[in-house]
């Protein structure tokens, strides 16, 4: 008896850790439980209801299934390089961790795996130099075009010059919250605007003391690089000293559907986007159709279109158009991770592709090269609307102070080359 | 007055109320540990639990729906109506007695007369258990919870200091928000109610000698099961409270456990045992953290708050190991 309970675990161990044979393998190190939990699960809703869709609808991806096993992170970076180890033989073609702390920390593992780490609008921004970083690719945009973009809409909304002003930069204090510094910093020298630093330390629930500093010294504009409960504290104490909402803005992970306040407090809030908002997009009928009535949804389809869920699945339909050029490039249907990573490489977003995919101008148009893993940083700006309780873009999708951002790039890529004895490639 | 004075005064009376809330978490805590010598790890998650059961209940949220959703093959989540918030108050107390009840008869009834680190172990266990069986129950997706509480500054406060200032300084009045101003009333009533519960109810009584010593309590005839539901259940209250005034600034979310932190120095301070020394400690912390914050903060980069509040109760715990109202133990040899 006792043998056959122990025969039967086995086999069921067995069953449950064995390779994926045969299919196309994208692990999601996903957050569905802890502190940041709200906002994980949509976007890991979105990751993997893509892939059922190509699955249920297309038969997958060049005819290959494809498999979405998923590993709970907790926003942990110790259990995100637990769930890379455990995960990375089953046949991974690429990861997406939804964490700037875990990016970091699989940089240099990737790098020795040959497995592609996709980061879409998070992780290291040095990234996007291809030449160093052969294995990451952070198109379409990172946190310093973010910053940069930001900039340039205060610009724009004060004829054009962002000179004398004074801004402030909310941010939580970790590794995320800290990459846009230097870029502000950079651009503070270059636009002439003082630049106030305002930490707040995880998780955020208690900010009182940041936002009366910020109710003295009432700065002009306020830019948020905040996650999970710190945007919420954040939106609703500065609708508390009544700060003007319409001169705050957010970072994308700080402009999220959980981000918005109940009623007109958050009315008029701004934040970057490197896509398009809402549902209103030919691949959703396919969703709702194909994944979320026939039962196959991995939530409850209630996420379906909301700006979490939909940076999900943009970067899941990123991730699906890089193994089909790999799948073109190489000729063969079952792609394994270094084949994946030529194929990001050579990617080439069009509208023609967009479109394709059904979602028509759902993000920019971008080229992938061996020295650019970034794209050209295009980002837009979304508004919320509370009469309407939805985000609208208010702002196409326009590039940064890309010369100033390359240059940094450039800087802190050999940076890390030579601490790490990396020989740039030669491209 | 200067502004930077009043500014001062601000920053003081702020860092006062942001104590009290610290002290709401702290209240739990101590009232289990007093009664039973168990340091409940799960007191943050309790006050997570109490607040979704709160929400779900006064929206008319389906518990488990995710779950029964899953099984059957069905999309329902709401039942439809709105419970009154009284009733939904009410509800959830009920909730949390049965929670006391449960972990009573399942976790404290088999580890009588272990070691406390067992008995803080299983309460590890707890939170992690409830922070997952909410998850089920509720979902996890950030709730708003609206319990008629007021929000923002008070405007009238404001105007009335605006004339403080010397003229010409740049001064924009004096800023405390109402939520916060609640939640000191809120903790005054909790704290009053418990000291004459403690002192003049026969349960109260009880529950002090339970917490003086527990053979002798229990050789009178005190039954301890029962003090230990009834201290779980106060616990459970204290945990509500705290989750609602929590929960009215950041919503309903699972990151409102990580609120436990925040008591830990407070509990440090004031000590374990203490009811009074939850609230000084609390007060203590507050102040002493937004101060520092205020004055110190800018010049070494900002987000001093999470580390000096343990400072600042280690420098108490060199002169007062038992903390400031904490009982000095004496074990003769």
């Amino acid at each position: 008896m006792k043998f056959t309970k122990l025969a039967t675990i086995a086999l069921t161990t067995m069953a449950v850790s064995a390779p994926v044979v045969a299919d196309l393998v994208f692990p999601s190190l996903s957050y569905r439980t802890g502190p940041y939990a709200s906002g994980g699960a949509p976007y890991a809703d979105g990751y993997a209801d893509y892939f059922t869709l190509l699955n249920e609808r297309d038969g997958g991806i060049g005819g290959v299934k494809t498999a979405v096993p998923e590993c709970e992170t907790g926003y942990n970076t110790a259990k995100g390089v637990e769930c890379y180890e455990a995960t990375k033989g089953d046949g991974a073609l690429t990861y997406q961790p939804l964490s700037t702390g875990i990016t970091y920390q699989l940089i240099p593992k990737t790098m020795a795996d040959d497995i592609p780490l996709m980061t879409q609008g998070y992780g290291r921004t040095s990234g996007a130099n291809g030449k160093v970083f052969s294995h990451v690719f952070n198109f379409p945009a990172n946190y310093w075009s973010g910053a940069s973009r930001i900039i340039n809409r205060i610009k724009e909304e004060n004829s054009g010059s962002a000179e004398g002003r004074n801004i402030a930069l909310v941010y939580h204090n970790s590794g995320y919250g800290k990459e846009p510094i230097t870029t502000l910093k950079a651009l503070a020298d270059k636009e002439g605007f003082n630049l106030t630093l305002i930490p707040v330390d995880h998780p955020g629930q208690e900010q009182k003391s940041q936002w009366l500093q910020i109710r003295r010294e009432r700065p002009d504009n306020i830019i948020l690089y905040g996650w999970g409960v710190m945007n919420q504290v954040a939106l609703k104490e500065a609708a508390n000293i009544r700060y003007p909402m319409d001169q705050m803005f957010g970072i994308w992970w700080s402009g999220t559907d959980n981000d918005a306040l109940e009623g007109m407090g958050s009315h008029g809030y701004k934040a970057a986007t490197f896509h398009n908002v809402g549902s209103d997009f030919p691949v959703y009928a396919d969703i709702q159709k194909f994944v979320v009535d026939a039962g196959l949804a991995a939530g409850d389809g209630s996420n379906v279109g909301t700006v979490l869920y939909n940076r999900g699945m943009y970067s899941a339909m990123l991730a699906a158009s890089g193994a089909a050029k790999a799948q073109e490039i190489h000729g063969v249907k079952d792609i394994t991770s270094g084949m994946m990573r030529d194929g990001l490489e050579a990617l080439d977003v069009t509208d023609a592709l967009m479109a394709a995919a059904g979602m028509p101008e759902f993000g920019p148009e971008f080229t992938v090269s061996c020295s650019n893993h970034g794209g050209p940083g295009d980002v837009g700006i979304q508004q919320w609307d509370a009469n309407d309780r939805q985000w609208k873009l208010i702002g196409g999708f326009e590039a940064p102070d890309t010369k100033l951002i390359n240059q940094l790039i450039k800087v802190d890529s050999e940076a890390y080359a030579a601490e790490n004895n990396i020989t740039p490639r030669d491209c | 007055m200067s502004a930077d004075f009043l500014y001062i005064i601000e920053v003081i009376l702020n860092g006062l109320m942001a104590g009290v809330m610290y002290s709401l978490v702290a209240l739990g805590f101590v009232l289990i540990f007093k009664a039973s010598g168990i340091f409940n790890y799960a007191q943050g998650v309790m006050a997570l639990f109490a607040a979704l059961t709160l929400v779900g209940i006064q929206t008319g949220q389906i518990p488990f729906s995710h779950l029964i959703n899953a099984i059957f093959g069905t999309n329902m989540h709401h039942f439809g109506w709105q419970v009154p918030t009284i009733i939904a108050i009410l509800l959830t107390v009920g909730v949390m007695v049965l929670f006391a009840i449960i972990v009573e008869r399942y976790i404290l009834h088999h580890l009588v007369n272990q070691e406390p680190i067992i008995l803080f172990m299983a309460t590890i266990g707890l939170a992690y258990f409830m922070e997952g069986f909410g998850d089920i129950m509720w979902g996890s997706d950030i709730k708003t919870l609206d319990v008629g509480l007021p929000s923002g500054g008070s405007l009238w406060l404001e105007e009335y200091t605006l004339g403080w200032a010397a003229e010409g300084e740049n001064y924009y009045g004096m800023y405390l928000d109402k939520l916060d101003m609640v939640a000191s009333l809120v903790a005054i009533v909790l704290v009053v109610s418990l000291t004459i519960f403690s002192q003049y109810t026969k349960t109260g009584r009880a529950l002090r000698a339970v917490a003086d010593d527990h053979q002798a309590a229990l050789s009178v005839g005190i039954s301890l099961r029962t003090i230990w539901v009834i201290v779980w259940s106060i616990a459970g209250f204290v945990a509500l409270v705290a989750g609602i005034m929590w929960g009215a600034k950041s919503g309903v979310q699972f990151s409102l456990s990580l609120i436990a932190l925040k008591a830990l120095p407070v509990l440090m301070l004031g000590g374990f045992t203490s009811i009074p020394g939850a609230i000084i400690g609390g007060l203590i912390i507050g102040v002493g953290e937004k101060l520092f914050e205020y004055s110190i903060g800018p010049l070494i980069g900002g987000a001093t708050e999470n580390w000096f509040a343990y400072v600042l109760a280690l420098m108490f715990l060199v002169f007062r190991p038992q903390g400031l109202f904490g009982e000095k133990i004496i074990e003769r040899v």
